[in-house]
């Protein structure tokens, strides 16, 4: 069976470029039995997007104060 | 090193708009820009042409930036799509040098993976509760820029380039000459560490206020 430190591979490639059916099966089935692989999928998802938004903001950068109207 | 070319038409005065009292600031900000492009395009000279039309380009479009943070983003957006247009450029034109991009010594896989290469039991991820309120606290990007500072700088610079910049496996291998292998084991080595490093120092006690 696919270790952790395949599965965390292929998981990292698949960041990069397409996996092979046969990959994509066989990190199902270990990502199905593994807590540690399924949370390191969704870090690796996360990283990405905070590294989007590391200089992105949001729409921060055309509104520079953030709008503090609330009425009271 | 502290070459102060240019400190931008803050003392000047020029033209309107141009409300940056905080020129220390400023200069800070040129710091972090110039670290960032001299290690993306391992070229101090170009780094800093590039840091300066961006900064300049910047300035002269932002007279409405008060919040310190909102300037920064968006300066290192315009560096970002600078930066990409000069290593495509290179890629083009392929004068790249020969830059090999080997693995600084990261031999601490296996203090990750057990010799069957199942996860150790205290590396073993952890579920990160709330991961998206992170993006508005402030003490969280200062985290995460000190999580990527301690990546080895090679691997820092590919995952930016790929991240951050959003250039393709491809171009990136073209620009750089290196294979596609070694480019997944550097992305991968710094996705382990730089993913550890948050989980350590952010989400492990839970979210921060």
């Amino acid at each position: 069976m696919m270790n952790c430190k395949k599965a965390t591979q292929l998981l990292s490639e698949a960041q990069d470029r397409e996996l092979s059916l046969t990959d994509r099966a066989a990190l199902k089935i270990h990502l199905m039995m593994c807590s540690g692989c399924t949370n390191f999928s969704q870090h690796l998802n996360l990283l990405r997007r905070f590294t989007q938004s590391y200089a992105h903001g949001d729409d921060t950068s055309h509104s520079p104060e953030k709008s503090k109207n609330d009425p009271e | 090193m502290s070459d102060d070319r240019i400190t931008p038409a803050t003392e000047g005065n020029g033209e309107g708009g141009m409300n940056f009292e905080d020129e220390a600031y400023l200069i800070k900000l040129r710091g972090q820009m110039l670290k960032f492009a001299t290690l993306q395009l391992s070229d101090p000279h170009l780094a800093e042409d590039t840091v300066q039309e961006a900064l300049i380009g910047a300035l002269r479009n932002t007279d409405s930036f008060r919040r310190q943070s909102a300037l920064k983003t968006w300066v290192f957006a315009i560096l970002k799509n600078k930066i990409a247009d000069v290593l495509r450029q290179k890629t083009r034109r392929s004068e790249v040098s020969h830059s090999s991009i080997d693995d600084e010594g990261d031999d601490n896989l296996d203090k990750i993976f057990n010799a069957r290469g199942f996860w150790q039991t205290d590396e073993k991820p952890m579920s990160w509760s709330q991961p998206l309120e992170s993006l508005q606290k402030d003490h969280f990007w200062l985290v995460f820029e000190a999580c990527l500072e301690h990546l080895p700088a090679n691997q820092a610079r590919l995952f930016m380039m790929r991240e951050f910049i959003q250039l393709d496996a491809a171009e990136i291998c073209q620009s750089l000459d290196i294979s596609t292998s070694n480019l997944h084991v550097m992305l991968y080595r710094a996705r382990l560490r730089l993913r550890e490093c948050l989980e350590n120092n952010w989400f492990k006690d839970g979210v921060k206020s």
